[in-house]
């Protein structure tokens, strides 16, 4: 369970983020959803502790984010908009190497490791070096990883992004599994669709402000619109055009 | 991408009891040091730089130089002089012990001055007519040597033919005193006698003065390609971002890189001087009357004294790159770390201090001197050495906690 409340966060003159308030819960999948520089990376990025708010309150399961920041990382699993893998090692060793730094021991991280190549569906590809990995291949490579040390949350960074429309299925398949299995998801992305076949609760962003917070349904309804993107275009107002002007 | 219909895990495991992860924190920075190692092992580029050229640039550099100036110079000496000679005929005897001092007579042209002027000419030897009377006089006969002095090529030419004249002159001269019944030392009032105190060893690190220079380069070279690749690189392929999220304090992470470039550095320190050993073998030193034996035991010392100067570049390297945001960014700054090192010796080449104690705690220096002393053979001093060491690795403290403050800020990680 993840709760942001009223963040801030400014680069020089720049407010990025600026007033940002939201609850992602247990068993529920949460889009964080926003034109482009609408503020969703940085917002993850306070989340996940690779930033700090300059105000506002981060508690992930409880824990403070700024007073137990490593607490806090390893409840989650994080798949950053950098998802860089290291070229001269294999898949396994990619992951490993997290598992080691997220401090579990050998034993549990070979079974654990198992586990995730087998439900990836990626033992043919484990022991290969990742250069030369397609973008599904590296994606997988990089939740794996991420999901290593079975964090209760999960944030993922417009995790379809140059996927193709099959990559983009079973990625939502294996969203919906890590809810069902009682996971709190959080992602962010741009796409409607994505909102729409996945999410329990949307969140969506604007110049760096929550605009609108519910289930799609209530959104829509909220809009009084029938489809989501309407209700989306609506909602954020002219805020998308002004990004883009 | 597809996946599989098996369950991922029955419910999500929560965080594990802290005992479970006692002792991370430590093992974090063997953890980081233990991937970058095992990731350059398998950089052809890396393994190239670290293990290969590193170590094999200086002594094969110092081995060819040496043996082309060596050769040279032994090539000069034995090769008969060859001297454009004007009037011959007028000092037979003379000409004749010059050539059988290793003079070659060329034949004359007619503007001698004009030749030597348009460098046609190295040098010429004028005999004059009035030669052979003076001789017989016994009043000084002269002759006239024609040369370029701006010309530096033909000063040890210049300098042989006036050895050969002034040898001859001297005999004539004991000649002379003896057939007048006098003895032949009375024409030599003041004899001095040269008593080089230099050991052979000594000469040899004379010539092997640049030793300590290539030594450290061996090392900045040994690491150069691990620093630039652990952090501009990380940063590059949009890898640090991910790493830094997991539950580790940022300043394990960059211990454990510091550690795996100076452990390159280190081996390619102790490769070098293998190598520098072996290279000593094919030195035509003794042809000089120098030795130069790198033997285990100076090896040795070597190592120990250079160990903490590995250290202090090496976190040099990683505060440098880590403010780079490419590789080619970094190659850009490690290139003008690498000539830092050339300070202390061009220091000590054009200002041959003698060692003071200060010079020890000047990093660099220090070691440079310290090396120098070993080579010569000389026993060094625990306290100056101890000196030089502590100064080194406070040093690397300092630049470390450097490196930390740069990896702390929250920009680090943002590829941009």
């Amino acid at each position: 369970m993840i709760s942001a409340q009223d963040l801030h966060k400014s680069f020089g003159v720049t407010r990025a983020v600026a007033g940002v308030s939201f609850e992602a819960r247990d068993g529920e999948i949460t889009g964080l959803l926003g034109a482009n520089g609408a503020g969703k990376t940085t917002t993850l990025r306070m989340l996940y502790t690779l930033m700090q708010p300059d105000s506002g309150r981060i508690l992930v399961d409880g824990l403070d984010a700024r007073g137990e920041p490593l607490a806090v990382r390893r409840r989650l699993g994080v798949l950053p908009d950098a998802r860089g893998l290291y070229r001269r090692l294999t898949a396994r060793e990619n992951i490993a190497y997290y598992a080691a730094l997220q401090g579990l021991d050998a034993r549990s991280a070979q079974a654990r490791i198992e586990l995730l190549l087998q439900t990836l569906a990626m033992q043919d590809i484990a022991d290969r070096r990742t250069e030369g990995f397609s973008h599904g291949e590296r994606l997988k490579t990089a939740l794996a990883r991420a999901l290593v040390h079975d964090p209760g949350n999960v944030l993922l960074d417009e995790p379809t992004n140059g996927l193709d429309v099959m990559s983009t299925r079973a990625l939502r398949d294996f969203l919906r599994r890590l809810r069902s299995e009682g996971r709190c998801v959080l992602f962010s992305t741009h796409v409607m669709q994505e909102v729409a076949a996945l999410c329990d609760r949307v969140v969506i962003i604007a110049r760096g402000r929550v605009v609108a917070d519910g289930t799609p349904d209530a959104l829509r309804e909220r809009a009084g619109e029938q489809s989501l993107e309407e209700a989306f275009m609506k909602l954020i107002g002219g805020a998308a055009l002004e990004e883009l002007a | 991408m597809s996946v599989a219909p098996q369950p991922l895990d029955a419910a999500p495991r929560q965080p594990a009891a802290p005992g479970h992860r006692a002792g991370l924190q430590l093992r974090a920075a063997g953890i980081v040091f233990v991937k970058e190692c095992r990731e350059s092992l398998r950089d052809r580029r890396t393994l190239l730089n670290a293990l290969l050229i590193g170590p094999l640039l200086g002594p094969v550099l110092l081995v060819f130089l040496l043996r082309l100036t060596i050769t040279h110079q032994l090539a000069q000496a034995n090769r008969p002089l060859p001297v454009t000679i004007i009037g011959a005929g007028n000092a037979p005897n003379l000409v004749a012990a010059l050539q059988r001092a290793g003079l070659q007579v060329l034949p004359p042209v007619p503007d001698v001055e004009a030749a030597v002027r348009s460098q046609q000419l190295d040098l010429a030897l004028r005999i004059p007519a009035g030669f052979a009377a003076a001789w017989r006089a016994g009043r000084p006969a002269q002759v006239e040597i024609i040369f370029d002095s701006s010309r530096r090529d033909t000063g040890p030419a210049l300098q042989r033919l006036r050895a050969m004249l002034d040898r001859y002159s001297r005999v004539t001269a004991a000649m002379r005193l003896m057939t007048r019944g006098l003895a032949p030392t009375l024409s030599l009032p003041v004899v001095v006698a040269e008593r080089d105190q230099a050991t052979p060893q000594a000469r040899g690190a004379l010539l092997f003065a640049m030793l300590p220079y290539f030594l450290i380069l061996t090392a900045l070279i040994g690491g150069m390609w691990l620093a630039i690749d652990t952090t501009a690189g990380e940063r590059e392929r949009a890898s640090l971002e991910p790493l830094l999220i997991n539950p580790v304090p940022r300043d394990r992470i960059l211990a454990g890189k510091l550690l795996a470039t100076a452990t390159f550095s280190l081996a390619s320190l102790c490769l070098g001087l293998i190598a520098f050993m072996v290279a000593g073998a094919f030195l035509p030193a003794n042809q000089l009357g120098l030795s130069f034996s790198l033997s285990p035991r100076i090896v040795g010392a070597i190592l120990p004294v250079m160990a903490p100067l590995v250290l202090l570049l090496a976190t040099l390297q990683i505060l440098v790159t880590a403010f780079a945001h490419s590789v080619r960014e970094a190659q850009t700054y490690l290139g003008l770390v690498q000539l830092v090192p050339v300070i202390p010796s061009v220091v000590l080449g054009l200002m041959p201090l003698k060692a003071q104690l200060w010079m020890f705690a000047v990093p660099l220096l220090g070691q440079q001197l310290t090396v120098m002393q070993l080579l010569r053979g000389e026993a060094i001093s625990l306290p100056e050495a101890a000196l030089c060491a502590l100064v080194t690795l406070a040093l690397a403290g300092v630049v470390f906690l450097g490196a930390r403050r740069n990896y702390a800020s929250e920009r680090l990680a943002i590829t941009a």
